[in-house]
């Protein structure tokens, strides 16, 4: 069976660590990170980079655009 | 620029399913973090983007949070004095009726000051779309209340909650709109959830469609979060959303076009 990967690029400078990607990845793939940006936010990124499915979730829920979303079937 | 990326192999732009669109500028948003306002200005981005309106598309911006809109999407901007985004974009589609003329305005400015207009233009049935985002206090000011505010809630003018004796009720701008005789579409909708974007760019996407009918005025209120002034982290702030604002304000269509 063709099982689907995704992969998700963060633009860190321009996340603001408000969780919401978070919370709504059905997967647990994004964690918010210990260290800060430029800002000073903890900033999203893809801790479990294996789970991700390319749903796009993370990314229509992101008020500031700064998740872009990539998938393929392997 | 900076990023963080996950697996790399999967990176290549053939495999590309969701990336910001080329009508929002490169501008950070000014926006508190969790903010709904900046995913509904990406949706407004996306439709435009798609419909080919980039060229067509006229916005007025309001005063409030919203009041830099003009820096973050790539078209055609009028801003307007508080509350009279309705009657300037009156002027713009009827003196370029070709043109696509859209409202963005948050509840201190459509529901509070700008109440005479909104209804006047709703009224007149002028062929604009009106985006109302309510997030039922004054954001930008502190977190006042606004004619929006929920019974009990509390804002920093209202420290003991909301009292409907002395403040009054709530203002459920939609439901008015809804039955005025010249507006076509009004629609409820939030943007906290995945699912909830989605039905939220149907209904913006039907609003652009129908102002090409030239049939009346369509509103778009979208039922937003503002984690600031409501002094909660931004999860929490759209958990309470759903839990007290969306009993009052429900979602879902208001008046939909008679086939």
């Amino acid at each position: 069976m063709a099982k689907i990967r995704g992969s998700i690029v963060v633009d860190v400078e321009k996340c603001k660590g408000c969780e919401v990607c978070m919370v709504t990845c059905p997967t647990g793939t994004i964690a918010m990170a210990k260290e800060v940006n430029g800002k000073g936010y903890n900033y999203a990124f893809p801790a479990n980079p294996e789970l991700c499915i390319g749903c796009a979730n993370c990314a229509m829920v992101c008020p500031d655009g700064v998740i872009t979303v990539y998938k393929t079937k392997i | 620029m900076t990023q963080y990326t996950g697996i790399k192999e999967i990176i290549k732009p053939e495999n590309l399913v969701y990336k910001k669109t080329d009508i929002m500028t490169e501008n950070t948003l000014s926006y508190c973090p969790g903010c709904g306002h900046g995913t509904a200005h990406r949706l407004i981005a996306e439709v435009i983007s798609e419909e080919g309106l980039q060229s067509e598309a006229i916005g007025v911006s309001p005063v409030g949070c919203s009041v830099f809109m003009y820096n973050y999407l790539n078209i055609d901007w009028q801003e307007a004095a508080h509350g009279r985004a309705p009657a300037v974009a009156t002027a713009i589609k009827r003196l370029l009726p070709e043109k696509f003329v859209f409202t963005y305005q948050g509840d201190g400015d459509l529901a509070a000051i700008g109440t005479a207009e909104t209804i006047h233009a709703c009224n007149r049935g002028e062929n604009i779309m009106i985006i109302f985002i309510n997030n039922g206090i004054y954001g930008m000011t502190g977190g006042q209340m606004a004619p929006t505010t929920l019974p009990g809630m509390k804002s920093s003018t209202s420290p003991y909650g909301r009292d409907v004796k002395t403040m009054g009720n709530p203002l459920k701008m939609a439901d008015l709109v809804a039955t005025l005789q010249g507006s076509y579409y009004v629609t409820r909708q939030s943007v906290h959830t995945a699912a909830n974007v989605k039905k939220t760019k149907k209904a913006i996407r039907k609003a652009v469609l129908y102002q090409k009918l030239n049939k009346g005025t369509c509103m778009v209120e979208i039922v937003s979060n503002c984690p600031s002034g409501w002094k909660m982290t931004p999860v929490q702030s759209n958990k309470w959303m759903e839990e007290n604002m969306f009993p009052y304000y429900p979602l879902g269509d208001l008046k939909t076009p008679k086939e």
